[in-house]
């Protein structure tokens, strides 16, 4: 076993794992934190998108131990004081969750967007989001969603 | 498990220990976004991930006297945004954007893009048409190789990821009359493998009229990166103008010869879009090298 620091969702976190251990399993079975999905596996669908170092990232292909000593955050750092994110207010006002699978993933690449470009273009979304695959909504109206939460 | 220990050197020194310790059960990662798929499907085995992503070697873009030089741990994230790259070394840059997706290309760097082999990589073949040279350090030294020199075959590279570790890449920067460009063929515009990728790098004359040099890079049409060179060399001292960029593109689809595949689709087709692919990149590399 090996002792794992980093800094989760604003809180310092220690914790024991197995060395070979991947960060989306971490997250998930270790802390609780099943917002981040795993769906394929291999790094091309994006549903377990995280934060790591503000950067979009996804999880089921990182070494947990490459987290040690760096930041993280998930979908369920994005409220805060009972308050939902701008970005979740969004998605659910312009109907851009049908399953919800891809969602968490989504709102992390968002969120990462609009920390760095806080007014995208139409295109600069798409290509934020291309990394985020949705097989339901057919992605209009999370490219609406992203925009308007955008203006804000 | 899909490995026992997973450590993190504060130096390349260190790094180095490390692999000679385990004598070939140690591997570099740096990314991992080719390797830790790998290492789930169990189509490799190690023991030791020694994780080089931190490293100060390994990183830096700096244009060091008309020769630039790229950390083998740069992300492709960091090469598609840099504003030297964009300028001096467009295809690169160019190419390092096409990679996978977003969040590949923040973890994904250009040195696993090269280890990891592959024919058609979408830095590989940028990096080909610069003219590029690594730097490889191993507990015996440091060796200086041509890229094309690191390819065995599709996934087979001749750095040792067990004992050895890519540290840097470096090529010519482009400036005056000299320009690139890359071009990417796929079924999706993002996360899709290429059914062709192509780079060119031009050097054309002080008037704009002639070639005076012409790099053409492609892939998958070989077990490893390929350069038309016959397709250069019809080109070279010829005028930019469209016979001579047709006569030469007819050569380069010829020599390249791809094959039928499942995934990237029939031979026919893609030696048609071998000529079409290297005439975008060949005309945008024109105009950035006459501006």
């Amino acid at each position: 076993m090996e002792t794992l620091t980093m800094r989760l969702n604003d809180e310092e976190v220690a914790l024991e794992i197995m060395p070979d251990a991947l960060l989306v399993d971490v997250l998930r079975d270790q802390l609780g934190l099943i917002g981040t999905k795993e769906a394929c596996g291999e790094g091309e669908c994006g549903a377990c998108t995280v934060l790591l170092d503000g950067q979009p990232v996804t999880s089921c292909l990182i070494p947990a131990l490459k987290a040690q000593g760096r930041e993280v955050y998930t979908v369920e750092g994005l409220a805060s004081g009972g308050n939902l994110h701008p970005l979740q207010k969004s998605f659910i006002e312009h109907g851009a969750v049908q399953c919800g699978y891809c969602t968490p993933g989504m709102l992390m690449s968002a969120k990462a967007l609009l920390d760095r470009n806080p007014h995208p273009t139409e295109d600069e979304i798409k290509e934020a989001i291309s990394g985020n695959l949705c097989r339901c909504t057919g992605y209009v109206k999370i490219v609406e969603a992203i925009k308007a939460a955008s203006s804000d | 498990m899909k490995w026992e220990k997973y450590i993190v050197p504060a130096s390349l020194e260190e790094a180095l220990r490390i692999l000679t310790e385990y004598e070939g059960q140690a591997r570099v990662i740096a990314g991992g976004t080719d390797l830790v798929p790998q290492l789930k499907k169990k189509e490799r085995k190690v023991k030791c991930l020694v994780d080089v992503s931190r490293l100060a070697e390994l990183k830096g873009i700096h244009n060091q006297g008309g020769v630039i030089r790229i950390g083998a741990g740069v992300t492709h994230e960091r090469i598609a945004a840099s504003p030297l790259l964009r300028e001096m070394a467009t295809a690169l840059a160019e190419g390092a954007a096409a990679v996978g997706s977003p969040q590949i290309r923040y973890m994904g760097t250009v040195g696993g893009n090269i280890v990891n082999a592959q024919p058609a990589a979408d830095t590989a073949i940028p990096l080909l048409a610069l003219g590029a040279e690594a730097e490889i350090v191993s507990s015996g030294g440091v060796r200086r190789e041509p890229l094309q020199d690191l390819y065995v075959r599709p996934g087979v590279s001749r750095v040792d990821a067990s004992a050895e570790i890519l540290v840097a890449l470096r090529f010519p920067a482009l400036h005056g009359k000299r320009g690139s460009a890359f071009a990417r063929l796929a079924k999706r515009r993002s996360l899709s493998l290429p059914i062709l990728n192509a780079a060119v790098v031009v050097n054309l004359s002080m008037d704009d009229r002639l070639f005076e040099d012409v790099r053409l890079a492609v892939g998958p049409v070989a077990l490893t990166p390929f350069r038309a060179r016959k397709a250069e060399e019809a080109l070279r001292g010829m005028p930019v103008d469209r016979e001579a960029i047709a006569q030469a593109l007819a050569i380069a689809s010829e020599e390249a010869q791809p094959r039928a595949n499942p995934v990237r689709g029939s031979a026919e087709y893609r030696r048609e879009m071998v000529q079409v692919l290297l005439r975008r990149a060949l005309e945008r590399a024109v105009a950035s090298a006459q501006s």
